[in-house]
């Protein structure tokens, strides 16, 4: 509870209005930022002398229920006082564009192209951004909605009863 | 593919002349133990550049796990680190109670606890006597895998296999571990000291082992930090960093082990952290057998744990249960929780966002090779091809958790 308070204090003073969220899921301070701040954010949180989130735990992309929106999930990490947090950025799937993170960390690369890979998230600055785990040909993103995993034509199959 | 640099001097002479050799190291190569490809661009025995080409096994887990009900979800984890598929399973069953908010019995979580650190010796011994065979040490291989099958027997005494384990359940474990399984468990903590030392006299202050391992592929500890290394491959780079400390899960607070720590962040520090993180994890196994506590082996789940099988043929409700469950129709909350483990070979996490359904709306594993693995190119900038190998073994890269 500490931790939100702390955090969310300092992003609204220095971004007012572009938190749009902070809350407490589980053991985990969440926040949604605003799609075109969240570089500074991230930048902001990074290099403040309190904070220090030096370490990106894991950043993975996400698609909103009505299929409209995509979005990405930021773990960051401060490893000497263990302070974890989560943000995350929605913005619209048509227009899927948002800064890359690499330069601040650099690890961030490969998280990158394999949301490019499976969300077609195009990260505006990336140095290699191409696909990485699926084929060069595959002209599909594979992981948003619109791709069921199975055959929905299928009649064989009732699922009235069972499954979505 | 060769690049010629023609480097000419003002009469146009020749003065040098640098041809590149390409070689395609993997993706099926007998020395990268896993499905790798790596494009070297060679200048004789140097590597100049080395690009990783991955996703040759990609089973596309996170896209099985949005139409499987949780407790099938449990064999993709065993499919990622196989070499320690129990951590996963574990790590899979704590985030499933974290969002269902079940508190597990103490009993239950040091049982936990043994089986993972076993896992995690047999994933070490794994790893660091590869790094004796790539260094040509044949025979330290040969006698410290009999010490991983006596690990495999134990997983096979409980839960029925011994790679994918799929050991446990949502909640706890299905039953008391055997009579069987704890004489295994005896003899393995009484005879395996002897066979880590054999190992240990074989490599540790070897002549030849340290010249072929001391400053081979080292990484710097920021570097380290910015590539989002964890695990064994941090600490070998002087960060005492170990989620079973830091966020301790599943009563490792209740336990006295140190984090062995390097300095340099080359291979024999890599090596050395496994070396003695099997002796912590053996104090750990011992610790947990002493301090064992009374109490049921499954938390007060009803919704995911099976019902025992004489109250499915007489009773009712229990018969109900027991179709639900296996059907995968039982309801979880809404919400997303991060959890994460001490992995084989890092953090291991779990982004999991439940919208109610059976199954998971969106599941992301924090796979950590998946992580490190791209300094790789940079970290074998420069040295010889045979180091290159050894790095990579070095860094306990496993291609089912690289690919996913």
């Amino acid at each position: 509870m500490e931790l939100l308070e702390i955090v969310s204090a300092k992003l609204n003073e220095r971004f007012p209005g572009e938190i749009e969220s902070a809350a407490l899921l589980y053991d985990y301070p969440v926040f949604t930022v605003k799609k075109d701040s969240m570089h500074d954010v991230l930048k902001f949180l990074k290099e403040d002398e309190e904070l220090n989130f030096h370490f990106l735990t894991t950043l993975c992309g996400v698609q909103t229920a009505d299929e409209k929106q995509l979005g990405v999930v930021y773990h960051l990490h401060n490893m000497p006082k263990n302070y974890r947090i989560r943000l995350k950025t929605f913005f619209d799937i048509n227009k899927p564009e948002i800064p890359t993170v690499t330069d601040l960390y650099p690890t961030a690369n490969w998280m990158e192209r394999e949301t490019y890979d499976f969300f077609g998230v195009r990260f505006k600055g990336h140095p290699n951004l191409k696909r990485i785990l699926n084929v060069d040909e595959m002209d599909i993103f594979p992981m948003r909605k619109e791709y069921p995993l199975e055959d929905q034509a299928r009649t064989d199959k009732k699922d009235d009863m069972f499954g979505r | 593919m060769s690049k010629i640099e023609t480097v000419y001097s003002i009469n146009q002479e020749v003065i040098e002349e640098k041809e590149y050799s390409t070689l395609n190291l993997g993706p099926t190569h007998p020395a990268t133990h896993g499905i790798f490809q790596n494009v070297l661009k060679m200048d004789g025995e140097i590597i100049h550049e080395a690009t990783p080409t991955i996703g040759y096994i990609h089973r596309a887990f996170e896209k099985l796990a949005e139409r499987r009900p949780y407790a099938q979800i449990t064999p993709i984890t065993d499919r990622m680190n196989y070499c320690s598929s129990p951590i996963n399973n574990m790590g899979w069953y704590m985030t499933v109670e974290k969002l269902l908010g079940a508190k597990i019995p103490k009993r239950a979580e040091y049982h936990r606890v043994i089986i993972m650190e076993l896992a995690r010796i047999s994933d070490h011994i794994i790893c660091n006597s590869v790094i004796g065979v790539d260094t040509g040490a044949m025979t330290g291989f040969l006698y410290i895998f009999q010490w991983r099958e006596k690990i495999y027997e134990i997983f096979e005494e409980i839960c029925g296999a011994r790679l994918t384990t799929n050991i446990g359940r949502i909640g706890g474990f299905d039953k008391e571990f055997n009579k069987k399984t704890w004489d295994l468990i005896d003899t393995f903590l009484k005879e395996f000291p002897a066979g880590l030392k054999e190992f240990s006299n074989l490599l540790e202050r070897n002549k030849i082992f340290m010249d072929r391992t001391v400053n081979c592929g080292p990484i710097t500890a920021e570097k380290a930090f910015g590539y989002g290394f964890t695990g064994p491959n941090l600490r070998a780079a002087g960060i005492d960093y170990d989620v079973r400390v830091m966020n301790p899960y599943s009563s490792y607070e209740d336990f006295t082990f140190t984090i062995p720590v390097g300095t340099q962040g080359d291979t024999y520090d890599r090596f050395m952290v496994r070396q003695h993180e099997m002796w912590q994890s053996l104090s750990i196994i011992e610790q947990a057998i002493k301090k064992m506590p009374e109490g049921a082996m499954h938390a007060d789940l009803p919704d995911f744990f099976l019902p025992p099988k004489e109250a499915v043929y007489n009773n009712m409700e229990a018969l109900i249960y027991h179709f639900k469950i296996v059907m995968g129709e039982t309801d979880v909350p809404v919400g997303e929780v991060y959890h994460c483990v001490e992995g084989g070979n890092g953090e291991l996490g779990f982004y999991l966002i439940s919208d109610g359904g059976r199954t998971p709306y969106r599941l992301h594993f924090r796979r950590p090779c998946f992580i490190y693995y791209q300094a790789y190119s940079e970290m074998v900038k420069g040295i010889m091809l045979s180091d290159a190998i050894l790095t990579m073994s070095s860094m306990n890269v496993i291609a089912g958790e690289l690919d996913s």
